[in-house]
């Protein structure tokens, strides 16, 4: 039956505290900033889908993102309604995905990376320059938030809300993904390419498909990413942005669904406190870079889990008298 | 007809500073097998520096050639401290230097700020050349002129000279050459180092043309990319090639449709995907 | 109608000549035995019979059906199974999930993004069966990391041997083996039942001569000697690839 599981448990409460934070959380200022660490973590864990599980990283993911809410702030600013903007800007980062994923796929690895690069920058280069059609640096306004069923969205607490069904839908949808037999396979072409292939699996295909799902939820974030702004810039394409998703990703650890969102809140949490301060956040961001790749570089989850493991086992050791070791099974 | 002259000779001179970023990128592709994504990083660096040198009164070849040096020191070390720590392991790797280039573009905003620095001419550069009947502005060839020296040189180095030799032989096969005895990880720090030299020097030679600016070194960065993909990564010819290619494009490109100029650049990049994907020159990298 | 035939099968690289025009016919329920001094494209061949390498010409036919132009995923679904000489199996993995790879690959099954593959009995119990077969069912859910280099040689061929393959390929199966490995993957070779054609690459003779009933032995991509082990022994040229007389 329903065990009560340390994991659980944990998953319990959590839920508990981000379906109450505006309770306890009362400053508006503080609800926006987990609003956007719940955008970003959605954005990181589509990036993660590729990163930790498909083994691709793309740091053309900024584009993917932007692509969407390019899209729907533009069909928004022509006077179309909210449904018929997201419905199309979704539909449009698939297709802007799919060439990505085409394009991407003639190579693995940093190849791989070359390509995603590159056309994320070109995303960039249009964003900026195509001033007609994206009016350039001076960004899209977008004027009003969705009314779901008739629900206001303009203050902290009720956009909060909103954002964290879609956080936890998104959350669910890639904890199905990730224990499917399509998530197996995926992981599969990770770990051995050559042997899935002799053992049937189409590799190409699975890893195609793989960064369509990535590409549709980064299309997500990018959504909410609008509506929480109501506005969208070049800046928002820019490399800096693929390389704070990247960052989330590989700072919590990219072999867990947790690590990603972990990673999300550390980069939101930082980056607004820093520019609190001093307005060079990416000579800081340069530097976490740096530092946690050359001292931490499986992430801050595993690397905790690993050190609370250790630690627990030293104390138990020191508790516990020297028991003798089980004896092996025989072979 | 004028137009197309001048978008002719723009092309090629882009083409050359092109080359003179990208040969350095493609060098350390091939024998480190890492995109240097701070290579635009370098570019910008050295162009700010050898500025700064010019607007102290120095000569211009003076300013060009001590701001490489200085990007070699730089290269060198970052090379030497923070990349060999993690050898072997590619991505950490590419990533560290993104963490680098964005460190450099914050620390050129606080040294130099935001304003963009166009430096004149040089006087003994400045003027117009007539051959057959047509003004040829003479910096622009010089540009050119430059990069085809480099070009030349390049290829000695790496053809005809043992250093060359043991570059190739870490392209062909890293592990084998340290087997041989070549020191490999020396090479590469020396490799990373010259690429740095290479972009600052571009950086510096390109100043009166494309002015220096935060934000040049991640408009240059997908341009060195570009030609890479598309002239093959390691291969020099593929580099020259490339360049002046994506300097066409990318001059004409801007001339006949100036919102989509980054489009044109993209076309080229998606055929040779499409088609070959090693690029025009490229071995098939594993 | 043979198991695998293959004619004229050749690749280069460059100016290597690696495979060269290649006859080879294996029979139903055969088992044959490549030999070869190191170099001698044992496991290019295997890699050309799998699909992982695109051969320069030749033909290479599965039961009749001509495979030389099928992609190589697709010749698992017709019933080619292989072993690596190098051992590739998932390293983040247990072993009952590795077998439960092998097995999903075969299985439209591998397409679904909803289902728990935990909860996918059928697979689990099969995989379950092929570990039993090669005598690792009692470390099913230890972690591969955690197992020995013996074990995990049977979990290659546990997991070739799950897919049901109708020919299977065997690339060095006793490689890095102590004695007593050595006679348990014996045993387990032994017990593959005559439905399956297996064709073992290996260097071991001790081990390798019992098991064939037909060897081929190959030198600089050709083929040299074919015939029972009495005839290839007793052959001059096998003693001169050997000892280069």
């Amino acid at each position: 039956m329903n065990r009560i599981t340390p994991q659980r448990a944990a998953i319990a409460i959590a839920l508990a505290l981000l379906a109450t934070l505006p309770v306890w959380v009362g400053n508006s200022y503080y609800i926006n900033i987990a609003s956007q660490i719940l955008i970003w973590a959605v954005l990181a864990l589509a990036l993660n889908v590729l990163v930790g599980y498909a083994g691709l990283t793309s740091l053309g993911h900024a584009g993917l993102f932007a692509m969407s809410g390019y899209t729907a702030a533009m069909l928004l600013a022509a006077g179309h309604g909210h449904f018929t903007a997201d419905l199309t800007a979704l539909v449009v980062t698939l297709f802007t995905t799919a060439v990505f994923a085409v394009l991407a796929l003639r190579a693995t690895g940093i190849g791989f990376l070359m390509i995603t690069l590159a056309m994320g920058q070109i995303l960039w280069g249009i964003a900026y320059r195509w001033a007609d059609l994206t009016n350039g640096d001076n960004g899209i306004n977008v004027s009003t938030r969705p009314a779901p069923f008739g629900l206001s969205l303009s203050n902290a607490p009720s956009f909060y809300y909103a954002t964290l069904v879609v956080f936890l839908v998104a959350v669910a949808t890639m904890a199905v993904f990730v224990r499917s037999p399509f998530g197996a396979s995926l992981t599969g072409t990770r770990d051995q390419a050559r042997r899935m292939t002799a053992l049937g699996y189409n590799v190409w295909l699975i890893r195609f498909l793989a960064i369509l799902f990535s590409g549709f939820w980064s299309g997500v974030a990018g959504l909410l990413f609008i509506y929480y702004n109501q506005f969208i810039s070049p800046q928002v394409v820019a490399l800096t942005t693929s390389a704070e998703a990247l960052l989330m990703v590989i700072s919590g650890g990219s072999g867990t669904l947790l690590g990603p969102i972990v990673g999300a809140a550390i980069v939101v949490v930082m980056k607004n406190v820093v520019s609190a301060y001093i307005e060079r956040w990416n000579l800081v961001l340069g530097l976490i870079f740096i530092l946690i790749i050359s001292f931490m570089p499986e992430g801050l989850v595993p690397g905790s889990v690993r050190l609370w493991r250790a630690g627990w086992q030293a104390i138990r050791g020191r508790a516990d008298a020297p028991a003798a070791e089980k004896p092996e099974a025989p072979r | 007809m004028s137009l197309w002259l001048t978008l002719a000779v723009n092309g090629i001179a882009l083409g050359g500073l092109l080359f003179l970023l990208s040969s350095g990128f493609s060098l350390i592709f091939g024998l480190m097998r890492i995109p240097n994504l701070m290579h635009g990083s370098f570019f910008m660096l050295g162009a700010y520096f050898g500025v700064t040198l010019l607007a102290r009164g120095h000569n211009f070849w003076v300013a060009a050639l001590a701001s490489a040096a200085a990007m070699a020191v730089i290269g060198g070390l970052i090379e030497r401290f923070l990349l060999r720590r993690l050898a072997g392991d590619q991505l950490p790797q590419v990533l560290l230097t993104l963490g680098g280039a964005f460190i450099v573009g914050d620390v050129c905003l606080m040294l130099w700020t935001g304003d963009p620095w166009q430096p004149a001419t040089p006087d003994h550069l400045r003027g117009v050349v007539q051959v057959a009947g047509l003004y040829f502005p003479i910096f622009r060839l010089v540009i050119v002129a430059v990069a085809v020296v480099v070009a030349i040189g390049l290829w000695l180095l790496v053809d005809w000279t043992r250093l060359g030799a043991k570059i190739r032989a870490g392209v062909d096969d890293a592990p084998i050459a340290r087997v041989v005895g070549i020191k490999v990880s020396q090479l590469f720090t020396l490799v990373f180092a010259l690429g740095a030299a290479l972009a600052a020097f571009g950086g510096v030679m390109g100043a009166p043309y494309l002015s220096v600016y935060p934000g040049l070194d991640f408009e240059m960065l997908p341009l060195a990319l570009i030609v890479v993909i598309l002239g093959g990564t390691g291969s020099l010819l593929g580099a020259l090639v490339g360049s002046f290619l994506i300097g066409f494009l990318y001059n004409f490109g801007q001339a006949l449709f100036p919102d989509l100029a980054y489009v044109i650049l993209f076309l080229p990049m998606l055929l040779i995907l499409v088609l070959r994907p090693q690029g025009l020159f490229g071995k098939v990298v594993s | 109608m043979s198991a695998l035939q293959i004619e004229g099968l050749s690749k280069s690289f460059g100016g290597l000549r690696v495979t060269a025009d290649v006859d080879l016919a294996v029979e139903p329920g055969e088992r044959r035995l490549i030999i070869g001094p190191n170099g001698a494209g044992k496991t290019t061949l295997f890699n050309l019979i799998t699909g992982e390498l695109a051969p320069d010409s030749g033909k290479i036919a599965l039961f009749g059906r001509d495979i030389t132009h099928t992609p190589c995923r697709r010749r698992a679904h017709l019933g080619m199974a292989r072993t690596y000489q190098i051992i590739t199996l998932f390293p983040r993995d247990t072993i009952l999930r590795n077998i439960t790879l092998a097995l999903l690959g075969l299985s439209p099954l591998r397409w679904n993004a909803f289902a728990d593959l935990g909860a996918q009995r059928d697979l689990v119990d099969r995989a379950r069966a092929a570990l039993l077969r090669v005598g690792l069912d009692h470390i099913a859910e230890r972690p591969l990391a955690q197992t020995s280099y013996g074990e995990r040689r049977r979990v290659e061929i546990a997991m070739a041997l799950a897919q049901s393959p109708k020919v299977l390929l065997l690339d060095e199966p006793f490689a890095g083996l102590s004695v007593d490995e050595r006679r348990d993957v014996q045993k387990l070779l032994r017990a593959i039942p005559r439905e399956v054609t297996v064709v073992m690459i290996e260097h071991n003779m001790d081990v390798a001569l019992d098991l064939a009933d037909r060897i081929t032995l190959l030198h600089f991509g050709e083929v040299i000697v074919e015939g029972t082990r009495a005839e290839v022994v007793a052959d001059p040229r096998t003693r001169e690839v050997y000892l280069g007389a």
